[in-house]
């Protein structure tokens, strides 16, 4: 053994000089130039240099529609049961708690009450980083209610649909929630109170085949996937590509599905005039 | 006793009763062989209580399985089929026409697979296309003119996902439908017979009473489909339709499902006249219920049903 013991030295990083890089860019899916992040957050999430649409949170969409960002929130602790009990690789409720953690929502939509350029309109906007937008029973109930407060209350409704569609861990349950709330559709449309549907990327299965194909105006985003099955179900059902452009907003208004593909910072005064037309 | 064992049991006591009836008859014989029969039935009623839901997929999916024309032919009078969307076109996969029912004339919309390869090709495996639901709605916005009940009847693997049905708005022709008979001013009575798949099931399946055959299914998603996105391996299928709650037993509890109608032992498909005479006094029941109800509180029924399905929540204080 040495009789003397050399101590090593570390050279210590100094956090003051990090700099941290991850993060702060990101590559643009349309353009495939490369974006500061910052620029994209001030742009409400559409490429500075090519006006593509990323999607939008639910808090942001609020905010984008809401004036002021003032808005009520409606039903902000419903909080599903889980009725079947569901377990696939990891139980339901695990996939639940960790989406939860990651969106501060206890489901997929948050539904509020607020001013939309000047008139009080009830918002549904959907979440599509929860669990995929998906629909179970709380995202059904809390769309209903919202659709039987616009209709006591004579407001004008919107609807935000970003969602894959009905949510496979709450069965058949999922699925009646589509009959629910075009139900209460039904209502609405009998009380004469306008509703608005804006479809955005991605709006597909038994959220595109119920309430978001159902609105007075159905409007979309531009390059939002817009359908009933998914490009892959049809791939492999029909064996072959699908051509380019297909099932996007463009495709759907070709096709007389939809009322308007309005971009997103037009979005607010285009639902302003409309709704302002339909209750003056 | 596992079901294994069970099927065998009741297949030894079927060849038992079979070759006791060839022996000459006479009070003892008889006498044994409605004994074995009465076991047999218990045997059979104990394995279908305990069919797997796989079991009941397939039982559901049997191309033998009577569909909405065999039902039409077991229990309604003079059927007339009418066709078309006065859009697009006729949907073979859908089926839709004026009938009598007990001396009542009503309106029978259904899916229809075929039960061989050319019925089914030209039936396009029961999966209809917008044009399918239009007609559909169509024909029951017709029966409500004339005030004539609706019966349908489910059986579909789902609306068929594929070029043409996109362009065409399957999605929309889906949601108005589900819109449009929320209040449709005449009774409904459903009836899932076989596969009540997905949106494809339910654009037909809005109405007052929701009748549902013992070894039928309903579901959200197809247990295949089911696997290969969670598990991502489709032959997890078995495993997913158990985790997916489908079954008639499954879903009455859940609020769903009104009925559960018994079907022959073995399965609808071993004897579709019986299944159909199972089917009768139900459907009769359900229309003479309805047809008390004034059309208002129908209406306000039909919606307080489906309102309260999935009340699966708990309501924390607003954070």
């Amino acid at each position: 053994m040495a009789w003397f013991r050399r101590e090593k030295q570390r050279i210590q990083p100094s956090d003051s000089t990090h700099i941290r890089t991850e993060g702060l860019w990101t590559k643009c899916d349309g353009c495939r130039q490369i974006i500061w992040k910052k620029d994209l957050d001030a742009n409400w999430n559409i490429c500075p240099k090519c006006g593509y649409h990323f999607r939008l949170d639910a808090r942001a969409r609020l905010r984008l529609l809401l004036d002021e960002d003032h808005y009520t929130e409606h039903d902000a602790g419903v909080e599903t049961t889980d009725p079947l009990q569901f377990v696939d690789l990891k139980p339901y409720q695990e996939r639940l708690r960790s989406a939860q953690q990651a969106t501060g929502l206890k489901d997929a939509v948050v539904t509020a009450e607020g001013k939309l350029a000047g008139q009080r309109v009830l918002v549904c906007a959907m979440e599509y980083s929860f669990i995929g937008g998906s629909m179970g029973c709380v995202v059904g109930e809390k769309i209903t209610r919202a659709i039987e407060r616009a209709a006591a209350g004579r407001l004008p409704l919107v609807i935000v649909s970003a969602s894959g569609g009905a949510r496979m861990m709450e069965g058949t349950v999922s699925l009646m929630q589509m009959a629910k709330i075009s139900a209460a559709l039904a209502q609405l449309d009998q009380a004469g109170v306008p509703f608005a549907s804006i479809l955005t990327d991605p709006t597909t299965g038994g959220v595109t085949a119920s309430f978001a194909m159902l609105g007075d105006l159905n409007i979309a985003e531009p390059g939002a996937l817009i359908g009933f099955a998914g490009p892959r179900v049809i791939e492999q059902t029909i064996r072959q590509k699908l051509p380019a452009g297909f099932q996007r907003a463009e495709f759907l208004l070709q096709h007389g599905m939809l009322d308007a593909v309005v971009p997103r910072l037009e979005l607010k005064p285009f639902l302003a005039r409309s709704l302002k037309f339909f209750t003056s | 006793m596992d079901s294994e064992a069970a099927r065998k049991q009741s297949e030894h006591l079927e060849r038992e009763i079979e070759t006791l009836g060839k022996a000459s008859p006479g009070g003892e014989t008889d006498r044994r062989i409605e004994e074995l029969r009465g076991q047999l039935r218990q045997l059979q009623a104990e394995l279908s209580g305990h069919a797997s839901a796989w079991s009941r997929v397939q039982l559901a999916r049997h191309p033998q399985r009577p569909q909405t024309l065999d039902y039409v032919k077991h229990l309604f009078q003079d059927f007339t089929e009418i066709h078309g969307d006065r859009t697009f076109g006729d949907d073979p996969a859908l089926v839709a026409g004026m009938a009598w029912f007990h001396g009542r004339p009503v309106i029978v919309v259904g899916h229809q697979k075929g039960h061989d390869t050319t019925q089914k090709v030209q039936r396009n495996f029961g999966m209809p296309k917008p044009e399918g639901y239009r007609k559909a709605l169509r024909v029951m916005q017709l029966a409500a003119k004339f005030r004539r009940p609706i019966f349908t009847f489910v059986d579909t693997p789902g609306a068929y996902p594929g070029i043409d049905s996109e362009e065409r708005g399957q999605a929309e022709a889906i949601a108005r439908n589900l819109r449009e008979m929320a209040r449709i001013a005449v009774p409904i009575v459903v009836t899932i017979t076989g596969e009540g798949g997905s949106g494809g099931a339910l654009a037909i399946a809005v109405g007052d009473r929701i009748l549902m055959l013992e070894n039928a299914v309903y579901s959200v998603i197809s247990p295949e489909g089911c696997a290969s996105i969670t598990w991502r391996d489709s032959t997890k299928a078995e495993q997913a339709a158990e985790a997916l709650k489908i079954t008639a037993l499954d879903l009455k509890p859940l609020g769903i499902v009104d009925e559960i109608v018994p079907e022959p032992p073995g399965g609808a498909h071993t004897d579709p006249q019986k299944a159909a005479q199972l089917l009768d006094p139900v459907l009769e029941q359900a229309l003479r219920d309805l047809c008390q109800v004034p059309v208002n509180e129908l209406l306000q029924n039909r919606y307080q049903k489906f309102r309260l399905m999935g009340q699966f929540f708990r309501e924390a204080a607003a954070s």
